[in-house]
């Protein structure tokens, strides 16, 4: 190993020699292993790794992910995800039933600029990203708040199963549904909830790199709600 | 101007510009110039003062460049009107287009182009001011670019010319050391792997002088390859420390 834990990498850097196995953002070439992206270099049981500092989505079937209606076809919608791919969402999925042009009119079912929650239904090197819609939770969002995040954020935000984003919902009873493409909806009771949540959200953006984060939110969240009761009295 | 010149190297073995046949002129390295693309940096190398910007991997329009099997790299190589002594017609000249494609195929192997089919990057290359050797310092920069806009990469790539004025094998020739001297090498090279990816020569040497000139080149690449490596730290360092 040529690295020191969380040391930042660029491309071509020589992480390790030997038996070791390459994880993310790395890549291996006469038994070395070296980095393909800017990132942080990780070694966790043999498998070095680069968690990077700046990448885009890839889909992978099973994500959820949040994308905006980009146009209206003649059998379904094409759906920007933040992605090279856009994403493909069939008539006949949305409707759960066959889809008749004659009788469907699909611009008045989603159109062009719409905001929506799907599921990655299937992706593969030669075909495009087909989006699915029906599964509970699912589909055309009417209401709360988008922000965007650098995807490989994203894990950092859900925290070690899911402790981080329990903490947000719990503290500030917001509903908030993560997208694996960087894109996360925030929907609470009043607008100040959800901008609260939104803040907890961008401090872990910013400050992904310092451990004991979960107990910072939490506190963070607790202040800010004491602040607002004293203000309503 | 350029006839007063009469020797590209003075009695004491010094060029032009006062440098050590071997020396490098300044150089200066920037990333993350263009917030508007996804990746950018700019250099400037000696006198020569160079924009690149990186933008993708998206979809790539006209759709009928698309690779089945891989990405597809668009590269354009352009002059601004200012960047030399008499104005330089903005359009495309043959020159620059045939340096967009040398470019290009000099950064493609170092792009992991088969991970993501029917994408394209575009690499956009704009010399603010010209002299001599602007494709190598294209190279340098596009290949930070690259690695700014996050698009995995083999290793940076890193170019450096060498060549011969009057009978000197000398490293990184300026524009009158081009124009004047003898002959010209430019080397793109990926240091980590040992891996050559643009080697071009123009003029006449000798083979023994030829191999003096390619090594030059190649001690050149490695001393601008920890540049690259410092501009690209130097900017993610002060992403992380405001992290922190």
């Amino acid at each position: 190993m040529y690295f020191e834990k969380r040391q930042l990498v660029t491309p071509g850097d020589l992480l390790a020699e030997g038996d070791y196995v390459a994880g993310e953002n790395t890549y291996v070439e006469k038994n070395k292993v070296y980095a393909a992206r800017i990132g942080l270099a990780e070694c966790d049981n043999k498998k070095v790794s680069v968690v990077a500092l700046r990448s885009f989505y890839i889909p992978k079937v099973g994500d959820t992910v949040i994308g905006t209606v980009m146009e209206v076809g003649f059998n379904g919608w094409t759906v920007d995800i933040r992605s090279p791919y856009y994403a493909l969402l069939r008539a006949s999925d949305v409707l759960s039933r066959p889809f008749k042009p004659q009788n469907d009119e699909l611009s008045q079912v989603l159109d062009a600029g719409d905001l929506i929650v799907a599921k990655i239904a299937s992706y593969d090197r030669a075909h495009d990203p087909q989006l699915t819609v029906a599964e509970p939770g699912l589909g055309k969002i009417t209401r709360g708040q988008i922000m965007k995040v650098t995807p490989s954020k994203i894990p950092r935000i859900i925290g070690r199963k899911g402790s981080m984003i329990s903490v947000i919902k719990q503290e500030t009873g917001c509903q908030i549904i993560l997208g694996h493409n960087g894109v996360i909806l925030v929907t609470g009771k009043t607008p100040e909830d959800e901008e609260l949540a939104m803040a907890a959200i961008e401090k872990i953006e910013k400050e992904s790199h310092v451990s004991g984060l979960t107990d910072r939110i939490t506190q963070m969240l607790k202040e800010e709600k004491a602040k607002r009761e004293v203000k309503q009295q | 101007m350029n006839e007063k010149i009469e020797k590209l190297i003075d009695k004491k073995g010094l060029r032009l510009d006062g440098r050590k046949p071997d020396e490098l002129r300044p150089i200066k390295l920037e990333v993350g110039v263009l917030p508007n693309a996804d990746g950018s940096a700019y250099i400037e190398h000696g006198k020569n003062k160079i924009l690149a910007a990186v933008f993708g991997p998206r979809e790539m329009h006209p759709k009928h460049l698309t690779l089945p099997d891989r990405m597809a790299i668009r590269c354009r190589y352009h002059m601004a009107p200012f960047s030399v002594q008499e104005r330089k017609s903005p359009a495309p000249s043959r020159r620059e287009i045939e340096l967009s494609k040398v470019i290009r195929e000099a950064l493609e192997p170092a792009v992991f182009v088969e991970y993501y089919p029917r994408v394209g990057i575009d690499v956009f290359i704009e010399v603010l001011q010209a002299d001599g050797g602007t494709r190598c310092a294209s190279i340098t920069a596009a290949s930070l670019a690259l690695a700014d806009a996050g698009i995995p990469m083999r290793d940076l790539v890193v170019a450096c010319a060498a060549g011969k004025a009057d009978d000197c094998v000398v490293l990184d020739l300026n524009d009158a050391e081009d124009k004047l001297g003898v002959a010209d090498v430019p080397v793109a090279y990926m240091p980590s792997l040992n891996a050559v990816t643009l080697l071009q020569m123009d003029g006449i040497l000798t083979q023994d002088e030829f191999e003096r000139a390619f090594n030059l080149a190649l001690e050149g690449c490695k001393k601008i390859y920890a540049m690259q490596k410092e501009a690209l730290r130097t900017k993610y360092l002060q992403v992380k420390e405001v992290e922190e």
